[in-house]
């Protein structure tokens, strides 16, 4: 009994337990020590990517309380959206951190409050998230509420969202 | 003659609301979506299709999108100096891409009824069936110079046939084809729809179809300009031309303008300044409108 029980305990010491994730090649993915996201594949970096050209003049980065009121904005959009029951799972495996500072980059680069853009571009970055009309219209809805929040002028919330409704072709995929 | 029934439109809606609020469920289930923007899916017109009041849009009535089914109840007062009016209609919207709705006119002659020699009181009525399909373009999104364009069949059936024929129409019967394209212009918070219509109708067809010196189709013209003042709130000006086919009294253009208020996602008031001109030789008839739309 007790060979028995030695000789179990001796095998189970001897195999180390498998690494399925190497087994199967999957690479463990680590956020970053310093920003805090997830690793991306590489990718061309530029404005144009942002989907939209910027506001003349400083009007529309004022009417939205500067880099900071942009900041807040993004920030709470994605939040609301998170928490929002029609599209919560749209955001839930992806990482919030990284799209909270690119869709900030791109709020400010497009309101021309002083920043470039370092995401993807819409299609890339869209793709296969499977976003429907419904669910742009419900991140719209969280964006407009987002805007309010901060106080910005209706009149000033449509002019940033004429921006961004050309964009409805890349990000609506089904 | 039916008697007004001004409250039924609104008391057929609230049965709506009631029958679909019941199952918590129904906002979240996939047919009945209620996806779509505050205020886009246009407020009933006095044909019961989806426009601004007078004039019919390229929009699809209810608030589903494209993976879903949308419903919608609307009743309609106007008051003029000669006469009343009352519409009530129910309408179903098909993933945002097909629109057919029903309408009920009544139209309350009061006094005229007496001069015209038909009663005083006496109710002109009219059933509007009515299919809208959606061809191109998005009222919101896309190319913000592409707007969402629509054609339409309105199907009119008068319920006084010979009052229609005793006032020189040709017909009690007709049917309207329309082509609209409406955009909101975000940018300027303004939404401009244009439609054009093919009619033979005298007074929308409360007064029949043609006459006996002109039974052909013409071309009418719609317009309609509206301003965003928030999420909720829109006000706006429209413009409808009409043919002139009656000899025995002169029929000129439709204007308004409105208000507009979704109270709630699923309820919206509007309310407008009507000017619809001489109607059966009575001029000035202008006064108020006041509708309310419920819509899933």
């Amino acid at each position: 009994m007790l060979i028995l029980a030695a000789a179990l305990l001796t095998q189970s010491v001897a195999e180390p337990p498998v690494d399925w994730d190497k087994e199967f090649g999957v690479e463990e993915k680590m956020r970053d020590p310093v920003t805090g996201e997830f690793p991306v594949d590489p990718y061309v970096q530029g404005d144009g990517n942002a989907g939209a050209k910027p506001f003349d003049g400083v009007a529309m980065a004022d009417a939205f309380g500067g880099q900071a009121g942009i900041r807040r904005i993004a920030n709470r959009t994605v939040e609301l959206s998170e928490a929002d029951p029609r599209i919560a799972a749209i955001f839930a495996s992806h990482d919030m951190v990284r799209l909270k500072r690119t869709l900030f980059e791109q709020f400010c680069y497009i309101l021309n409050a002083g920043c470039i853009y370092t995401g993807r571009d819409m299609t890339a970055s869209h793709k296969d998230l499977g976003v429907r009309t419904r669910d742009m219209n419900a991140l719209v809805e969280n964006l407009q509420r987002a805007m309010r929040e901060e106080n910005v002028s209706f009149a000033a919330q449509n002019r940033f969202l004429a921006k961004l409704a050309p964009m409805s072709g890349a990000v609506i995929t089904r | 003659m039916d008697q007004p029934l001004p409250l039924r439109g609104l008391l057929a809606g609230l049965a709506f609301s009631c029958v679909l609020a019941s199952p918590a469920a129904a906002q979240e289930s996939a047919l009945l979506d209620g996806g779509k923007l505050l205020l886009t899916n246009g407020v009933a017109t006095i044909e019961g299709t989806s426009g601004g009041g007078l004039a019919t849009w390229a929009t699809i009535s209810g608030r589903e999108t494209d993976v879903g089914v949308g419903l919608s109840a609307h009743g309609t007062i106007i008051e003029l100096p000669d006469y009343g009016w009352t519409s009530y209609g129910l309408s179903v919207g098909l993933f945002d891409r097909v629109e057919l709705s029903y309408a009920r006119q009544n139209f309350d002659t009061r006094d005229v009824g007496t001069a015209l020699g038909l009663g005083e009181g006496y109710m002109l009525n009219q059933d509007v069936f009515a299919a809208t399909l959606r061809i191109a373009g998005d009222v919101v999104y896309g190319n913000p110079l592409v707007p969402q364009i629509a054609a339409g069949v309105q199907h009119k059936r008068s319920s006084d046939t010979p009052v229609a024929l005793a006032v020189g129409a040709a017909n009690g019967q007709g049917t309207d084809f329309t082509l609209s394209a409406t955009k909101l212009f975000l940018s300027h918070s303004v939404l401009v729809n244009t439609t054009a219509r093919l009619t033979k109708a005298n007074q929308g067809g409360l007064l029949g179809f043609g006459s006996a010196g002109e039974n052909s189709y013409s071309l009418q013209f719609e317009g309609s300009v509206a301003y965003q003042l928030s999420r909720r709130a829109v006000i706006g000006a429209e413009y409808r031309t009409k043919p002139d086919n009656l000899a025995i009294a002169r029929e000129g253009d439709w204007w308004d303008l409105f208000a507009a208020y979704a109270v709630t996602k699923n309820l919206t008031v509007t309310a407008a300044y009507v000017d619809l001109g001489s109607i059966a030789t009575f001029d000035n008839q202008r006064g108020g409108f006041l509708s309310a739309q419920l819509a899933f």
